[in-house]
């Protein structure tokens, strides 16, 4: 087998040193009724690289990749360009194949990349500090809203009705079982964000009020009102991005006031990858970094005086805190970190700003092209680089029908919210750098056959 | 033909006068400083060529619009690809060596994996394609998902985990909705002393107590202890196994039987499965849930800390409860996500969900991948490998290092060993210290708390007879220099890109992110 180096004359060799007549009887402490007697039945044998690789294809093959059709589907995972030099550096099998950092004397490029990240994260954000990176955005939303409970001591989170229904599933069943009380509504198609109307239900059992911004219908609620009247009543703005390439053209959240800034780094460097492994990002003010969850490295000093990075703050994590630990996270998003990271420095602020106008133009474009289209409303007027537009027909049933033609043509309101009457006309739209004007017309023309 | 009958081979030169003096770069040969990007970059620099912003194109970003640029450096793109070459040099990594950590299972991370992941079909994918245009990818996750309930003996099994402690999550998540959907919430769930520090943490995150079940002399959960604790308030015990002494628990069925008598649950904690993959079913011992770590068993690489991925099989009480999404096969043959839509007709009584998507498909194609390279034939010579190379590393060590648990028969997949025979002022820490001198990663330390200076070995079967007897070897003469005190150990590495780094003064004053007064 190609992946085990032992042979035969070795296994032999080394059963006699340990002074055992076969690897069988290195298993006596199992209950004989449980050992099994040979390889376990109805499971294949072992196959080569080519067969594996065959088998492997054969399964791609039966899905329509983004990047063969006119692409605009998002919804918190976005389809950019990566440079080709990224997918090089993260396969370089120091970093693929390295282990957290625990020895940070042979770990310095691991820990100095996540200082790096830690620092282009807070940047981004408009924040003091970020941790190491969560699994995904979901998930690091969630323990935003259990970090607002520790912070402020209170236990009633106010989810605005344009964050992510994935992310709001999430938030309530983690919920259920801590005893949070979370307060959520649907978004409504042609009401705006609902700034004034979020802002009347906090009081002062309110730990946070978490907005997504741009939100899941690409508008850009205003987070500066929304964080007064988060502090006005002692709780904490909690911002979610789930395209942080927006941030290349619209004020970062930390600097219009949010407390704890969250999300999902995908967009950069990370692909597409059927929704997973994703980054989740996660950076808040310097006064609350003793209660965020999730590994920190921070900079200090070797014996004879050089600067080097090690983690740090782990009392308050699980591998010292045990029962009493901020998160259970062990195991984070190293790679996807160093891949946000690396496609981030070469961005630059100013590619990134660069990045989001080209997003943005061709946004623009898409939206005044499809606003056109008889029967069809732009529900959203200002937004980054995904809309919504309102369907005079049932948005999931086009969506289905115009995969069929070959057109990704975003994502319903319908898939998001089933059975909710009053969205089933909307659909999501998405653009980036990656989509070109044919896409644009050939989604036109898809979309206006299929309305007719 | 032999072209070297003589087997000579080049010897060092005795270390010339003055081999040390400092270099005015900081470099020392292949050993390269590396400055941080925010030092090296510019805000002007940019490594994408992107077409010019107009200033003048319309705009609907309207108050939100950001005043000036992100405040970011760039680099062109040979200043990133050697930046971050330079910076992969200062780590270490199982494509360098052994790396021994035990409870980690570093082994080889197979390129054909990678290859898989990348196809175009698996790596451009969107999670909310329609189901007619993904079905490719939701029979990965059939096939990956198929292949581990068949290898656990389990009936069902939750794929969306993002790693092991997410898993985990998961187990206890199922177990506290069993429960409370039959009226009987239950308060405390029951770990053993040598437990990962993750499982209490889940439990406690879970919502319940923890309490701590001691360990016997022989390294292993004292069932009598366990059993006596049981009662009407235990939700339920989260175990280990093989524990994270290296040891199999030959009590498991008995411990299952009695906790389900009591009215609980078994979770079983899988971060070890490597040691019994292909050989044991834990289904067989009675437990109700168990997290896989790809990441361990199945070979996705750890990648400096992440992603994971940590399916969890579950028993036929749990299934009911699994998190969305899943997936079932329909009647024509074609896959079906089960979201919270269906729900309500396919897994009403789902506890929820618990991330955005699917879970982790980049780990998935990974990890099926190497289940199907390897087989049940090749899975099964996998454990056996693993735990061949942990005894003998355990036997040819036990004569110079402490071995609390050898005497009580073979290890599974790793070796426990303590810092019983050093002298006075030399640590465990040390001793990893002075490994990484000898050009290996160090085991993992301090853990098992059961044991005093706990050093845990853990091979993995990927490495050849050859690496075991260097490693042996190197660890053989400094475990004899720990005996002796030698007091050079206290400040080793010496050899490494930095010297030991002083971790009390990064958490005494945190500094967390660069900042350009430094």
């Amino acid at each position: 087998m190609r992946y085990l180096p032992l042979k035969e004359s070795d296994r032999a060799e080394m059963l006699s040193v340990i002074g055992t007549s076969s690897v069988e009887a290195l298993f006596a402490d199992v209950p004989a009724a449980a050992l099994q007697d040979g390889t376990i039945a109805g499971l294949p044998l072992h196959a080569s690289e080519l067969a594996v690789e065959r088998h492997m294809a054969g399964l791609a093959g039966k899905n329509l990749a983004a990047g063969s059709a006119p692409f605009f589907l998002g919804a918190g995972a976005y389809r950019h360009h990566v440079p080709a030099s990224v997918d090089h550096l993260i396969q370089r099998g120091e970093f693929l194949t390295a282990y957290t950092p625990y020895q940070p004397e042979i770990a310095q490029g691991t820990l100095q990349m996540l200082f790096e990240f830690q620092t282009q994260v807070a940047q981004l954000y408009g924040c003091e500090v970020a941790n190491a990176s969560m699994y995904d955005g979901s998930t690091a939303c969630w323990e935003a809203v259990a970090m607002a409970r520790r912070v402020t001591r209170r236990g009633k989170a106010i989810l605005a009705g344009g964050l992510h229904p994935h992310y709001v599933c999430t938030v309530r069943t983690m919920a259920r079982f801590t005893g949070d009380e979370i307060v959520s509504a649907l978004p409504v198609l042609e009401g705006g964000c609902g700034e004034s109307e979020l802002a009347a239900q906090v009081d002062g059992d309110t730990s946070c009020v978490v907005v997504q911004y741009p939100d899941i219908l690409g508008r850009l609620p205003d987070l500066a009102a929304l964080a007064e009247a988060a502090h006005a009543a002692g709780a904490l703005l909690v911002a979610v991005v789930t395209e942080p390439v927006a941030l290349g053209a619209i004020a970062s959240p930390g600097e219009l006031g949010a407390d704890i800034v969250v999300g999902e780094g995908q967009s950069l460097g990370v692909g597409l990858q059927f929704g997973g492994p994703y980054l989740g990002l996660f950076a808040t003010r310097e006064k609350f970094v003793r209660q965020m969850p999730g590994r920190l490295c921070g900079e200090t000093v070797d014996a004879d005086g050089k600067r080097g990075f090690v983690l740090t703050l782990s009392t308050r994590e699980q591998h010292i805190r045990r029962e009493k630990a901020t998160s259970n996270i062990c195991t984070n998003a190293g790679l996807c970190a160093l891949a946000f990271s690396v496609h981030m420095s070469l961005l630059g602020g100013k590619g990134l700003t660069a990045l989001a106008a080209e997003n943005h133009r061709l946004a623009c474009l898409a939206a005044e092209r499809l606003a056109q289209l008889p029967g069809v409303e732009l529900v959203t007027g200002e937004f980054f680089n995904e809309f919504t537009l309102k369907l005079p027909a049932d948005a999931r049933q086009a969506v289905r029908n115009l995969a069929e033609k070959g057109i990704l043509a975003g994502v319903s309101l319908g898939r998001l919210y089933p059975g909710e009457d009053a969205l089933a006309g909307g659909l999501l739209v998405a653009v980036t750098e990656t989509t070109t004007e044919e896409d644009i017309e050939a989604l036109a023309a898809g979309l206006a056959e299929e309305l007719a | 033909m032999n072209i070297n009958p003589t087997g000579w081979r080049p010897t060092a030169p005795e270390p010339a006068e003055g081999a040390f003096v400092p270099t005015t770069t900081g470099n020392r040969g292949l050993m390269l400083e590396e400055p941080l990007i925010f030092e090296i970059g510019t805000g002007e620099t940019c490594g994408v060529d992107l077409p010019e912003p107009d200033a003048a194109a319309p705009s609907r970003l309207g108050a939100r619009a950001r005043k000036a640029p992100v405040a970011l450096p760039g680099l062109s793109e040979p200043e990133a690809v050697r930046h971050y070459t330079r910076l992969s040099r200062q780590n270490y990594a199982i494509d360098c060596g052994i790396f021994p950590l035990g409870s980690c299972t570093m082994k080889h991370n197979p390129r054909l994996n990678e290859k898989v992941a990348r196809m175009d079909g698996f790596a451009d994918l969107h999670p909310l394609q329609p189901e007619s245009t993904i079905q490719g990818a939701l029979a990965v996750i059939d096939e990956l998902a198929d292949w581990l309930m068949k290898l656990t003996g389990m009936p069902a099994i939750a794929m969306s985990p993002k790693a092991g402690a997410h898993g985990e999550l998961c187990g206890m998540l199922c177990i506290r909705a069993a429960l409370e959907a039959r009226g009987d919430p239950r308060a405390v769930v029951l770990v053993p002393e040598s437990a990962h520090g993750t499982n209490p943490a889940t439990a406690a995150f879970a919502g319940y107590r923890v309490e701590t079940i001691p360990a016997t002399e022989a390294g292993r959960v004292d069932t009598a202890a366990l059993k006596a604790r049981l009662g009407p308030d235990v939700a339920g015990v989260m175990i280990t196994n093989p524990n994270t002494c290296g040891l199999f628990e030959p009590d498991m069925r008995e411990i299952s039987d009695a906790v389900h008598a009591a009215g609980g649950f078994v979770y079983c904690d899988g971060a070890n499965f490597n040691a019994i993959v292909g050989r044991v079913r834990p289904g067989d011992l009675g437990i109700d849930a168990m997290h896989i770590n790809l990441h361990k068993t199945f070979s996705t690489p750890h990648g400096g800390g992440g992603p994971g991925s940590g399916p969890v099989v579950l028993s036929e009480a749990l299934a009911p409860f699994a998190p969305l999404p899943l997936v079932l096969h329909n009647a024509d043959g074609t896959l079906r996500l089960v979201e919270e839509e269906s729900a309500g007709e396919d897994q009403p009584e789902s506890f929820g969900r618990m991330s955005a998507f699917h879970g982790q498909m980049g780990m998935f194609t990974r990890a099926l991948a190497y289940i199907l390279s390897h087989g049940a034939d090749g899975l099964r010579q996998v454990s056996g490998d693993a735990v061949l190379n942990a005894n003998y590393v355990l036997r040819c060590l036990e004569g110079v290092l402490e071995a609390p648990f050898a005497s009580s028969g073979p290890c599974m997949h790793e070796a426990l060993f303590g810092d019983g025979s050093f002298a006075k002022g030399v640590s465990t820490l040390d001793v990893a210290k002075a490994l990484i001198d000898e050009g290996f990663h160090p085991m993992t330390m301090y853990f098992p708390l059961v044991v005093h200076g706990a050093m845990l070995i853990e091979p993995t079967e990927c490495e050849s007879k050859a690496n075991l007897d260097q490693f042996i070897t190197a660890l053989r003469a400094i475990a004899e220099r720990a005996a002796a005190g030698d007091p050079t150990l206290g400040q080793a590495p010496y050899y490494a890109p930095r010297r030991r780094l002083d971790e009390a003064a990064a958490a005494r004053k945190p500094v967390l992110a660069w900042h350009e007064t430094e």
